[in-house]
């Protein structure tokens, strides 16, 4: 086995695991800080430590532009653009202290601002990977408009480490907005979707929405005089201001998942509970599929909690456009992501042989038998 | 023993006779043509340096027509070239010589504005601009607005992941669609993305968006419509030199502003662009710089002071900003008409799309002015500085064929400097065939076989488009040996294969 001769020691340590797994045709889970382990299929192999290889590569507040190495510690990173008044506009969701930004690029989610400012492979500009060969490649750039050749650092973003291991991701960043307000308004679930859908065409800066246990919340952030505009005109329809200190928490409670319809017990589990993630054109209400509710992006993000049918509540998903992810169950049986149709799959399946010809990342960690 | 170009010719028209054979029960009377004085119109797109006669062209009607002509294609083994109008810069559709160029022109219904979800489903040979007029009674547009949007369609749109002056603030096609649908090469149906936010799987609608035709052919796209802006005014600004120009985009955005456009023209493209429309620009300026901001009456005032405010500590010379809409459109008008204003100063010119980091917006222009002086050749500048995308003018006369030679070498060396200085050798128009070369600086030869194990991923047969986008090695070892390849690879220590 040859070992790289290289200074980088954590990329050298990283390509040689690679290069020796690839060799031996082992499976390898790439994992940051382990925060999304829950999440998805369950991960398979010999766990590969991407954290080692950490830290802010460049960041120039005028570019809005960020690099950075993929082990770094997600924290850091917000901390760091928070000392230069800056911010990530798709609000990743920390699920437990301890992520990392290649953990963040390679799950693909996004928080509560999803619907306004975009998604993680939005904002993803380029990205530097280890493929299943231990081959290092680079894909994109650190400038907002780049079309040359395919966009392979955004197919990264939500492949949940099945593609290959990234080293290093730019990201577009944004200034904070000058003014955040939330407004509150108590009305039941029909009800809110229908402001919401009368409001779609509204200039206002509405950066979040969410409904939940009769409650709808608004968040309008951006230049002042536009979020005081907004906000006028929602108190004109009942909507009450929340305090910044509550508005914050609540937020973040949902961005991470830390509020308590999002977490399932044991007893909840035991009990044949699950928690759905249907991802739908705001439209679609799905209301005969019942459950605890909770929906964000203005309505294109379901959470539904109680014990279901899979079948039904996928087929409802794809009638509608969309798709159901099973999140959080006792029973994973039936595939945590939604099946693909067979001229997908098989596109799947080559994408996959293309960067990884020897399987040895976590093949089952998108689908079961991937 | 038949002379080989008698060969050719006949196999040719057996390969004709036997298209014509295959689609005659699929298209319409008239949507097939294969007489030469038919195919001109369809020798080259809007890089008109490039042409090639198709062996064929199909204008189907609707979606089960392309599908039903892409499983005769396959079967038979012709090359398919996808085609939208026709507008692309980097002869991302210039014909395949044994292909079937694929006209998606006659797919232009739009199917339905959906007001309360904020979206709009159209065919894929819907014009841009059509979609926001349709949208407007709805009181959305659909942001990302290339400068040919009265004539480009969405399917090309989606091709060349297509910008425009309002990309900075309400991002690029990748941003704004949902889902798009249409036939793999071998014409099974897919759908790339959903009605939602995102899809199940790896995400390939990121990969579609601005694939050039080469993995799908597009039939459908859903896209976000954008609330439209009750207000909008721009502002213009002279400066004295560029760099301080430049300075001040960058300033701009540092201050935490996002403008919905802010575009930088030199003083002989500004010069060019009052001839052509008489917009009433500074002449004297060294630059001038348009910064546009939309949004809520009482926003827009806030903003407009804040931008005027940057610009002044800045050192522009004269500020003005629009009263009202007329002035608006006028403002915009020279902008808006700098690549035509560019063709009456000129025989020809070169088009250039590179982008680099706004910090070296400097830096760059006084680069090329020294190429200027190595190529003698004029050049004017005209960019969309807010993402630090730049359209330089390289000025020629294509009668001369030594002329020619020397904008190509300007070009190149143009596209190698903005990777040199951390960039990309294309913003918004796509490579095409025109930039293949230049492929080869931007990545090493590991990175473009995995552009082509992608590409087999979708298009196993390579039917789609072939020949763009992706140079070949041969290719980029002969265009090696005359340049040199990117200076510095990231961990250059490191095995690459």
């Amino acid at each position: 086995m040859t070992t790289t001769q290289t200074a980088d020691a954590p990329l050298a340590r990283l390509v040689d695991a690679v290069r020796a797994a690839a060799a031996d045709h082992e499976r390898l889970e790439l994992r940051g800080g382990g925060t999304k382990a829950f999440y998805g299929e369950t991960p398979r192999g010999r766990p590969l430590d991407t954290g080692p290889l950490a830290g802010i590569v460049s960041h120039e507040p005028s570019e809005l532009v960020v690099t950075v190495r993929a082990g770094t510690p997600l924290a850091e990173l917000e901390a760091a653009l928070a000392e230069r008044g800056q911010y990530l506009p798709f609000e990743p969701p920390r699920f437990a202290p301890g992520g990392t930004v290649g953990g963040m690029v390679a799950s693909g989610l996004s928080g509560p601002a999803r619907a306004a400012s975009g998604s993680v492979r939005d904002h993803l500009l380029g990205a530097t990977i280890l493929d299943g060969r231990a081959g290092i490649q680079r894909f994109g750039g650190r400038v907002i408009k780049n079309v040359a050749g395919f966009d392979v650092a955004r197919l990264f973003a939500g492949s949940w480490g099945t593609l290959g291991v990234l080293l290093e991701v730019s990201l577009k960043v944004l200034g904070s907005p000058v003014a955040s307000e939330t407004c509150l308004l108590d009305v039941d679930e029909e009800r809110a979707r229908a402001l919401l859908a009368g409001w779609r065409a509204r200039p206002w800066p509405l950066t979040a929405s969410a409904w939940h246990a009769d409650r709808l919340s608004l968040r309008f952030a951006g230049a002042r005089a536009a979020v005081d505009a907004a906000v006028a005109a929602v108190a004109a329809c009942g909507g009450r201001r929340l305090e910044p200190d509550a508005a914050l928490r609540w937020w973040t409670s949902l961005r991470d998942q830390t509020l308590p319809f999002f977490r399932l017990d044991a007893a909840a589990l035991a009990a044949g509970e699950a928690l759905w993630r249907l991802s739908v054109p705001p439209t679609a209400a799905l209301a005969e599929q019942g459950g605890v509710r909770l929906f964000e992006w203005g309505g294109a993000l379901l959470w539904r909690r109680g014990p279901a049918e899979a079948a039904t509540i996928r087929a409802a998903a794809a009638a509608a456009g969309g798709h159901a992810t099973l999140v959080r169950a006792a029973d994973k049986r039936c595939g945590a992501q939604a099946p693909l149709l067979p001229a997908i799959a098989a596109i799947h399946r080559r994408l996959k042989q293309a960067f990884d010809p020897h399987g040895i990342f976590d093949p089952g960690r998108l689908h079961p038998g991937g | 023993m038949r002379p080989p170009a008698d060969r050719a010719r006949s196999e040719r028209q057996r390969r004709l006779a036997d298209l014509e054979a295959a689609l005659a029960g699929v298209l319409p009377a008239g949507a097939l043509l294969l007489a030469d004085e038919a195919l001109v119109p369809y020798e080259c797109d809007g890089l008109t340096a490039y042409r090639q006669r198709p062996l064929a062209v199909a204008i189907p009607e609707d979606e089960a027509q392309v599908g039903e002509l892409l499983r005769i294609c396959h079967r038979l083994g012709v090359p398919i070239v996808p085609r939208g109008a026709g507008t692309g810069l980097s002869g991302g559709a210039l014909p395949h010589p044994q292909g079937l160029s694929l006209s998606l022109a006659k797919l232009d219904r739009i199917l339905s504005i959906d007001a309360a979800a904020g979206t709009a489903t159209v065919e894929a040979g819907v014009r841009n601009l059509a979609v926001s007029e349709a949208a407007a009674a709805h009181g959305f547009f659909y942001a990302p607005d290339p400068s040919s949007q009265i004539a480009c369609t969405l399917g090309g749109n989606v091709a060349e992941n297509s910008g425009g002056v309002h990309c900075l603030k309400y991002g690029l096609t990748l941003h704004n669609v949902l889902r798009v649908r249409g036939f793999t090469a071998s014409g099974e149906p897919v759908e790339f993305g959903g009605l939602g936010l995102d899809a199940a799987g790896l995400d390939l609608l990121a990969l579609v968006v601005g694939s050039e035709g080469m993995l799908a052919v597009i039939t459908e796209v859903t896209v976000k419509l954008v609330p439209l802006p009750p207000l909008a005014r721009c502002v213009i600004a002279s400066f004295t030199d560029v760099a301080t120009a430049g300075g001040a985009v960058a300033a701009i955005v540092a201050a935490g502003l996002v403008p919905a456009g802010l575009e930088l023209m030199d003083r002989r493209m500004t010069a060019a662009a009052e001839a052509f429309v008489h917009a009433g620009y500074d002449l004297q300026a060294a630059a001038i710089l348009l910064c546009e901001c939309d949004g809520l009456p009482p926003e827009v005032d806030e903003q407009i002071e804040r931008v005027r405010a940057v610009l002044a500590a800045r050192g522009a010379t004269r500020i003005e900003v629009s009263r009202d809409e007329a002035e608006r459109l006028r403002f915009w008008s020279g902008r808006k008409n700098a690549f035509p204003a560019a063709g009456g100063i000129s025989p020809d010119y070169l088009c250039m799309d590179s982008t680099i980091p706004r910090r070296c917006l400097a830096e760059m222009l006084v680069l090329i002015e020294a190429m200027e002086r190595k190529f003698a050749l004029e050049c004017v500048n005209v960019f969309h500085a807010g993402d630090g995308n730049l359209h330089p003018l390289i000025l020629f006369d294509a009668a001369d064929p030594e002329q020619l030679r020397r904008a190509e070498a300007f070009g190149a060396e143009i596209l190698e400097t903005s990777v040199r200085l951390g960039g990309t050798i294309s913003g918004e128009h796509g490579i095409g065939v025109e930039k293949l070369n230049s492929m080869c600086v931007q990545f090493s030869a590991a990175e473009r076989a995995q552009f082509a194990l992608v590409k087999e991923a979708f298009d196993p047969q390579q039917r789609l488009n072939p020949g763009k986008v992706i140079p070949t090695l041969a290719r980029c070892a002969e265009y090696g040996r005359l340049h040199v390849h990117r200076g510095q690879l990231p961990h250059a220590d490191l095995p690459r294969f």
